[in-house]
C-alpha cells in the first residue's frame, strides 16, 4: 500500500493502522502526533485508525522555536 | 537562609557589610487560566546545542518556554529530541504555529501541538502563540489570516495567545475575538531592533488596558520578538507591557546564559521603572547640586 508520509512516497508492506505505522518508524515511545489528509488523528485513536491508499500522512514532533 | 535568600550586601569604606533593601515582589501574571511566576518568556530556537538552551532558560527565570511543531525526522531520528533537555516538571510548554501562512494550516499546527502536549501531560496543552505570517522576509503577521485562526481556535477550545503587528485596531479585534493575551512585534522577529516604534506599543497598550477605550487593567500584552538586546526589555516594560517573549536575543548572543541573567534583570528593572515614576524630559539642565553656598564665579551672574 502506498501513502504519502512528511512529503514523500512510502510503501507500507500492507494494510496498517496509524499506531502500526508509528511502531514501524520507532516512534511508538515517543512523543509525536500525526495528521491524516489534512486532520488530526488523535493519540488515543491512533489504533483504530486505518490508513488507506493514497492517504496523506504527516508525523510530527515538538523542536526547538520562538 | 539558603544562600539564595541571603540579602545582597554591598562594602562599605570601612570595610563592613551592610544589607540592601530589596524591590517589591513583581506579581504573577495571568493569561486566561494560566499563571505564569516569571513575565519573561523565552524560545527555545536557534541555540547552537541543547545543555546552552537549558541553561539558558534557568538564567532566564522563565516558567514558560515556546517550542515549534515540525515533521519527526524519518531518515535520521537518532538526534536526541529537544524535549530530554526541558525541565517539563517545572515549565509550561507554549506551542506555536511559527512558519503557518494560511488560519487553516497555523489551526492544523495547534491542533498538532495540543495532542503532544497531551501526550506529555504538560499544562500547556490548553494554550498556543498563534502566529499566521504574511512573508518570509519579514515575517510580520497576516492580520486576516490571524484573526481568522484565533477565532476558529478559541472556538475549539484554545487559549489562544496572538502574535500581532504593533496595530492598536487589529489589537483590540484579536481580543474581541477571544484572544486572551495579544502579542504586537516590537520589531521583525530575529530583527534584533528593539521596540522599533514605542508610539504604537503605547496605543496597543492603552487601547487594551484603558477602560475609557473598552480595554480591561488585567488584559495582558505582552511584547513578542525583536528584542536584540536587555535595554530593549526596560524599554518594553517602561512602555506598560505586562511581559516580554524573545528568543533569538539570547540564543545568539555571544553568552546566552549571561545574556539571560541580563534579560531577566531587565524586565525587573523596566517593570519597577514605570511604577516608580520617571521624571519629565526637559531640553535644559537642572542642577543636582545647589547653587546657594558656592564659592565659584558663575557665569553671567
Amino acid at each position: 500500500m502506498r501513502i504519502e508520509l512528511n512529503g514523500s512516497p512510502r510503501e507500507l508492506p500492507g494494510p496498517a493502522t496509524v499506531a502500526e505505522l508509528l511502531r514501524e518508524l520507532g516512534l511508538d515511545r515517543s512523543p509525536c502526533a500525526v495528521e491524516v489528509n489534512s486532520r488530526l488523528v488523535r493519540k488515543p485513536d491512533h489504533p483504530a485508525h486505518a490508513l488507506a491508499e493514497g492517504d496523506r500522512v504527516e508525523v510530527v514532533t515538538l523542536v526547538g522555536g520562538g | 537562609m539558603t544562600p539564595e535568600t541571603v540579602p545582597r550586601a554591598d562594602r562599605s569604606p570601612a570595610g563592613t557589610t551592610r544589607p540592601m533593601t530589596t524591590a517589591p515582589s513583581i506579581p504573577p501574571l495571568a493569561i486566561g487560566d494560566f499563571t505564569l511566576r516569571s513575565r519573561l518568556v523565552v524560545g527555545t530556537g536557534k541555540y547552537r546545542d541543547h545543555q546552552v538552551m537549558r541553561e539558558a532558560i534557568d538564567a532566564s527565570g522563565a516558567d514558560c518556554v515556546t517550542v515549534a511543531v515540525r515533521r519527526e525526522r524519518l531518515v535520521d531520528a537518532h538526534g536526541r529530541s529537544i524535549l530530554d533537555f526541558l525541565p517539563l516538571e517545572r515549565l509550561t510548554i507554549l506551542p506555536n504555529t511559527a512558519g503557518c501562512f494560511s488560519a487553516e494550516d497555523a489551526v492544523r499546527v495547534a491542533r498538532l501541538g495540543r495532542d503532544i502536549l497531551e501526550q506529555l501531560g504538560n499544562p500547556g496543552a490548553g494554550w498556543v502563540k498563534l502566529e499566521v505570517l504574511g512573508d518570509r522576509t519579514t515575517l510580520l503577521p497576516d492580520p486576516v489570516g490571524t484573526l481568522e485562526a484565533c477565532t476558529e481556535l478559541v472556538k475549539d477550545g484554545f487559549t489562544v495567545l496572538c502574535y500581532s503587528s504593533d496595530d492598536p485596531i487589529i489589537a483590540a479585534r484579536l481580543r474581541d475575538a477571544g484572544a486572551a493575551s495579544v502579542m504586537p512585534a516590537g520589531s521583525p522577529i530575529g530583527s534584533g531592533r528593539g521596540i522599533a516604534n514605542p508610539s504604537a506599543i503605547r496605543l496597543v497598550i492603552e487601547r487594551l488596558t484603558l477602560p475609557e477605550q473598552g480595554g480591561s487593567p488585567d488584559y495582558p500584552v505582552i511584547v513578542d520578538a525583536g528584542v536584540g538586546t536587555a535595554s530593549d526589555i526596560v524599554h518594553a516594560m517602561e512602555l506598560g507591557a505586562d511581559g516580554v517573549l524573545l528568543n533569538t536575543g539570547i540564543a545568539h548572543a555571544q553568552d546566552p546564559v549571561r545574556m539571560a541573567h541580563a534579560m531577566r534583570l531587565a524586565l525587573d528593572a523596566g517593570w519597577h521603572t514605570l511604577r516608580a515614576g520617571r521624571i519629565p524630559r526637559k531640553l535644559y539642565a537642572n542642577a543636582s547640586s545647589p547653587w546657594d553656598g558656592s564659592i565659584a564665579t558663575i557665569p553671567g551672574e
